[in-house]
């Protein structure tokens, strides 16, 4: 095994350990700290793996805007300092969680052993795909189509969220109340943070 | 191993300095850095001193420069208390991942081309990567989770309210500041830093891509959380933000952390638009002005010149409300941005595609831009001579300063009622009030 190895394989045992105590801890942020490990180790993963761009683009994405927003969206709710009895699920539904989890993960390894068949990539050589150009050749030319259509679930995803924080749009018939400025709509559309 | 590994066919000259020479780089990086936090803090309040018409610390050292020093050991001194319903854990971990990246980002900033060092061939800058751009922006994601976990660990209210509002603050300027890399991205053709101040020789960026310097230079001031976009920490409304139950050496981290910052986004933007190490036009017609050593030179003063850009901004700017805070990043600051970025790739689409040359696209662009504001202007005319035709049918509204139960201020097309009694002809808007104060 080669260096390389080593730390792929450790960075491994850490994604996977701070996964499962992302669900185990009883601290609501804690649980979102140890997922910010998890992605920063999966970060890690790609660095080993030369993908230098795909790795600081986890980093900025994953760790930098997802877990913050999450993050926020738990502080403006309820963010308890210390141990929350009530986080909880059923014993029904933690099996059929970690069932779930258990054969997602058998599928994705599964396809990933059996598409690569033991093939191995030489890192060390230069020409390797992994690049900035690589990548945007890789997203803009082969596989536009799903790159496409996941803009388009994202961009549904905006609007639907636009649609529900905006109460002088929903409430009433569609459009009715539209245009007027509720006691509050002007400090909710800008604010809606702090209060 | 790793720099082997790592290395890529787009940055060369990195990744082939002996291991001294790397530990030189790395320490002076830190050295560098812990002296300009002192220093940015003693210029800071001289010159807001200056400014105010009062002379600012000057008792310790000359001209009072060993003050930010002094004040260090005081920090150190002091009690270090953590609250009772603190998150111990994560209390003393933020500082720590508050000030850490700050010092990260430095690695790919360039100082000065290639120099010999105890008769190594080597370049001032400790790595480059052909992400570099990316790198940056990414270690100063990871610096919101100190503030933000600074706030929530402390256990309080106004701590709380200022980690939220400093990271939806960040996150959205963020945005603004990734976006307006990307016209740099596109004229460079690198996200390496070294590559990018190269790619500057014939040319700023600040001057071809002057929009995106603009966005940027507002974008890193509000980064930063300083005046005026220093919501996090108002003091007249949350006490001191995200750090109010800090105190001791913990306290002096987040300080750090924020003047660090201050000197990255300032070195970011030096590297990016005002030509990185490279000398300013006229002393860029001597010869050597852009070898050896000089460059380090014209590099601290750009940098010079942000942070008094910063403490000017800072003596001169009151603070911005939270809602129109927000409202320049994501209406004006994103929006501008974006179109920006649409007009800049359609330039560089049509430079390398096409073959059309910059100033040919200029010349066409700028007759279609000037066709469209006489149209527009053309347009504005008889819009408000229609407007004037129709003011004249439109009674204006009835205003009820009661309306609701308890005093309002007019709408926008409601009139005050004209005063009667005592006073009535001196305190009436509109332009009789203008006439009183012409005669005084």
């Amino acid at each position: 095994m080669t260096v390389v190895e080593v730390m792929f394989a450790l960075l491994g045992v850490i994604a996977v350990g701070s996964a499962i105590l992302v669900v185990t801890t009883q601290h609501l942020v804690h649980a979102a700290l140890w997922l910010v490990v998890t992605l920063g180790s999966v970060a890690g993963c790609y660095l080993l793996l030369s993908a230098e761009f795909v790795a600081w683009v986890q980093v900025l994405i994953y760790i930098g805007a997802v877990v913050v927003l999450l993050l926020f969206g738990l502080m403006l709710t309820r963010a308890p300092i210390g141990q929350s009895d009530d986080l909880d699920s059923p014993l029904g539904q933690r099996i059929a969680a970690a069932v779930t989890a258990a054969s997602a993960g058998a599928v994705l390894v599964a396809s990933v052993v059996t598409s690569f068949r033991g093939e191995r990539i030489d890192l060390s050589d230069d020409r390797v795909a992994g690049s900035t150009g690589d990548v945007g050749a890789a997203v803009f030319r082969s596989w536009v189509l799903p790159f496409e259509v996941l803009s388009l679930l994202l961009l549904a995803a905006l609007i639907g969220a636009i649609v529900l924080s905006r109460r002088d749009v929903s409430a009433g018939p569609a459009g009715a109340r539209m245009g007027v400025v509720d006691e509050f709509g002007e400090i909710a559309e800008a604010d809606g943070v702090v209060r | 191993m790793n720099g082997t590994l790592l290395a890529s066919p787009e940055v060369s000259g990195f990744g082939g300095d002996p291991w001294w020479l790397v530990v030189i780089k790395a320490v002076a990086i830190f050295v560098f850095l812990v002296v300009m936090t002192l220093f940015a803090i003693w210029a800071e309040r001289r010159v807001v001193g200056r400014m105010q018409q009062r002379i600012g610390p000057n008792r310790v050292g000359p001209f009072g420069l060993l003050q930010s020093l002094a004040d260090g050991i005081k920090l150190a001194l002091k009690e270090d208390i953590v609250p009772k319903a603190a998150d111990k854990a994560v209390f003393i971990l933020a500082p720590i991942i508050a000030a850490t990246p700050a010092f990260l980002s430095f690695a790919v900033i360039p100082f000065g081309p290639e120099v010999s060092i105890f008769g190594h061939q080597t370049r001032l800058q400790l790595t480059d990567l052909p992400v570099a751009v990316l790198y940056v922006l990414a270690v100063a994601s990871v610096g919101i989770y100190g503030i933000v976990l600074a706030g929530w660990s402390s256990g309080s209210t106004y701590p709380l309210l200022g980690g939220l509002r400093s990271s939806a603050q960040m996150i959205s300027y963020e945005v603004a500041m990734g976006l307006s890399f990307v016209g740099v991205f596109l004229y460079a053709g690198s996200m390496s830093t070294s590559e990018i101040v190269n790619a500057q020789a014939h040319g700023w960026y600040a001057v071809l891509l002057a929009p995106s310097f603009v966005i940027y230079v507002i974008a890193m001031i509000g980064e930063t959380n300083r005046a005026p976009f220093d919501l996090p920490e108002a003091e007249g409304e949350l006490v001191g933000g995200f750090h109010t139950e800090y105190s001791s050496l913990k306290f002096a981290l987040f300080f750090l952390a924020e003047y660090i910052n201050m000197v990255t986004v300032s070195a970011l933007a030096t590297t990016l638009f005002l030509g990185g190490w490279r000398a300013p036009w006229p002393v860029s017609l001597w010869d050597g002005a852009n070898q050896g050593w000089w460059p380090v030179l014209w590099f601290v003063a750009k940098l010079l010149m942000f942070l008094f850009v910063f403490i000017w901004l800072r003596g001169t700017l009151p603070r911005l409300r939270y809602d129109q805070f927000m409202k320049l990043g994501w209406k004006v600051l994103i929006p501008a941005a974006l179109g920006w970025l649409l007009l800049v790739a359609t330039v560089r689409a049509l430079n390398t595609e096409y073959n059309f040359d910059t100033r040919e696209i200029a010349l066409y662009g700028g007759i279609a831009a000037a066709a469209l504001i006489a149209v527009t202007f053309v347009w504005d005319l008889i819009a408000a001579r229609r407007d004037e035709e129709s003011a004249v049918e439109h009674e204006p509204e009835e205003f009820d300063a009661m309306a609701g139960g308890h005093p309002v201020p007019p709408m926008p097309g409601q009139s005050k009622p004209a005063l009667t009694g005592v006073g009535a002809t001196t305190t009436a808007a509109g332009p009789d009030h203008t006439a009183t104060e012409d005669d005084r």
